[in-house]
């Protein structure tokens, strides 16, 4: 026998491009400049600590992408390419932000911050972000890795088996759509530390999402599936391994952002109501102190922590689930 | 070469239960199937052939009736009986060997009888292919991998519930000498549901006629004719017009 032979993706028709100036990366870098200018040259309304530092960085991102116009956005800078609009409507709004605050003083203070006295809180205050973020990621990690699991067991169960999903169905369907927030008062008089709660409590806003997502992703296996592994033999727990459970597994990932989503809203709300450190603690304790401009840094870090965990799971996903076809980027 | 299966089947009743009441599918059907044999069952869509092959696969007990394969009572799956679908049924997360080699990883075979993958995917020329995805096979291309998955097993019976009812007609002829070359060369027995009658009478030897549902063999025609067939063997145009009278298609006669 022979296969009708089917053309492979044919090799991307690269072509040498003449050099071009990127405008997008000139205009931007001019705008950062002027940014930089304008942090510089106009004194501040009042003392801030950072001004000449804010204006440095704003200088040397503007000069570097100037070079980097000119030159045309060569070799990985190529990858810049589309963020020029962005990088421009940044150093406009860096402008914006600077002259409403540190230069004419028109946002009451303290709650409006300049962005010279939010740099201050990162050079100043680097340590004690850093701790908080290693403190939440701490706190949050075993808690969703425990939910996490204990979902996906669950699901399979479910799934699987009719005599699970008789007595697990209700269960789940009256306690699931609590908002693990609601276990708050319960959870810290139950467990002895106000960790074990944190845990526990996280670890319930993942379970949720991900039991019931594993769930339906493992009963809407196509029968026709297990028939043909079947007629050649295979035994249940095969079948669990090897078919129900990559079957399920894009639906699996569903319930794994989605744990993920409320897993940092139990964390920040656990942070804040008893755990004494983290960004939640951070942010708690800086507004009580009137420091909001570490209170908008934390949110920032906090920021970043998220989409930095989310990133790296829709990377697993990614990699678990490269045989799907159009899959959504993040 | 495999160790052909032979097939007894006597006074097979099955139903299905729907919504509380049951709905008759088989009536008393007989088949006897000589070892290295190829038998077609036509009939109207959603007679009951489909079912009557699950049965002999051991997917289902059927409701009365004894079913023996080389005199021994069938009692569930066995990977010497391989039914191919309709649908090839591949799995989208696994490459086109992986699929392959899915009756040794479910057996526990695949470390020592591993080599068995690529001789069945080189017998059905998609050696090439090992590493795709079904997403990135065309329609005859997935039949063939689901083929490969089959033989890989070494099945002394094949069981094909239309395998090739989905594909394109060129391919479709394509594939019904090709699979006629591997019965012939690997001696297997092959069971054959179709609702195609030129299908039938180029595959088989015997077919089997079988009425709208409740399924009963109405009749059954001996195809004297050596492989490989040719469509317009004036035999085969009469026996044609036969069977489709039988089926009360006069008409399409």
């Amino acid at each position: 026998m022979s296969a009708s032979a089917e053309a492979g993706p044919l090799p991307a028709a690269r072509e040498a491009r003449p050099w071009r100036i990127w405008a997008g990366g000139g205009i931007a870098g001019l705008a950062w400049l002027a940014a930089a200018a304008l942090v510089l040259a106009w004194p501040d309304a009042d003392d801030y600590g950072r001004t000449e530092l804010l204006g440095g960085i704003a200088a040397t991102v503007g000069l570097l992408l100037l070079l980097a116009g000119l030159a045309g956005a060569p070799g990985p800078i190529a990858r810049l390419r589309p963020a020029g609009p962005w990088l421009v409507a940044l150093a406009a709004g860096l402008i914006a932000w600077e002259l409403v605050t540190a230069k004419l003083d028109l946002l009451p203070r303290p709650f409006f911050v300049a962005p010279q006295a939010l740099l201050e809180v990162f050079t100043d205050d680097y340590a004690k972000l850093g701790d908080s973020v290693l403190h939440s990621l701490l706190l949050l990690i075993p808690g969703y890795l425990l939910g996490a699991t204990i979902g996906f067991v669950t699901g399979v169960a479910m799934g699987w088996s009719r005599r699970v999903g008789y007595w697990a169905h209700p269960v789940l369907r009256l306690i699931g759509p609590l908002p693990a927030t609601a276990w708050l008062p319960i959870a810290f008089f139950a467990f002895s530390t106000s960790r074990q709660a944190s845990t526990f409590l996280i670890a319930l806003a993942t379970f949720f999402p991900v039991a019931v997502l594993t769930w339906s992703g493992v009963a809407s296996v196509a029968g026709s599936f297990y028939d043909v592994a079947r007629t050649m033999g295979a035994r249940p727990w095969f079948l669990i391994r090897k078919v129900a459970v990559p079957a399920a597994l894009p639906s699996v990932f569903v319930g794994l952002f989605m744990g993920l989503g409320s897993s940092f809203s139990v964390l920040v709300v656990a942070e804040m109501m008893g755990v004494k450190s983290g960004l939640g603690f951070y942010m708690q304790w800086s507004q009580g102190w009137a420091a909001y401009a570490n209170v908008y840094a934390a949110l920032l870090v906090l920021a970043g922590m998220c989409t930095g965990l989310v990133t790296l799971l829709f990377r697993v996903r990614d990699w678990k689930l490269a045989w799907q076809k159009g899959v959504v980027r993040w | 070469m495999v160790n052909p299966i032979g097939l007894r089947l006597r006074g097979i009743h099955h139903a299905f239960a729907l919504k509380g009441q049951d709905l008759p599918v088989l009536e008393d059907v007989d088949l006897d199937v000589r070892p290295g044999g190829s038998v077609a069952l036509l009939g109207p869509s959603g007679c009951g052939k489909s079912t009557l092959l699950r049965l002999v696969a051991g997917l289902e007990p059927p409701r009365r009736g004894t079913l023996e394969a080389d005199g021994a009572p069938i009692t569930g799956p066995d990977p010497s009986r391989v039914l191919m679908f309709q649908d090839p049924t591949l799995y989208p997360w696994r490459s086109v060997r992986a699929n392959a080699a899915l009756g040794l990883e479910a057996r526990g075979l695949i470390r020592t009888e591993g080599a068995r993958v690529d001789d069945a995917l080189r017998l059905v020329g998609l050696h090439e292919f090992a590493e795709a995805y079904p997403h990135q096979l065309s329609g005859g291309m997935a039949q063939r991998a689901a083929l490969a998955r089959a033989l890989v097993n070494r099945p002394g019976l094949l069981l094909l519930d239309e395998p090739l009812g989905k594909l394109d007609s060129l391919t479709r002829l394509k594939m019904q000498e090709e699979l006629v070359a591997l019965w012939q060369r690997e001696g297997f027995t092959t069971l054959l549901v179709t609702h195609d009658v030129e299908e039938a009478l180029l595959m088989a030897e015997r077919v089997l006629v079988f009425s709208p549902r409740p399924a009963r063999v109405v009749s059954e025609i001996a195809v004297d004719r050596p492989f490989p067939r040719h469509r317009d063997d004036p035999h085969l145009v009469a026996l044609r017009r036969e069977v489709l009278e039988t089926l009360g298609l006069r008409e399409a006669a």
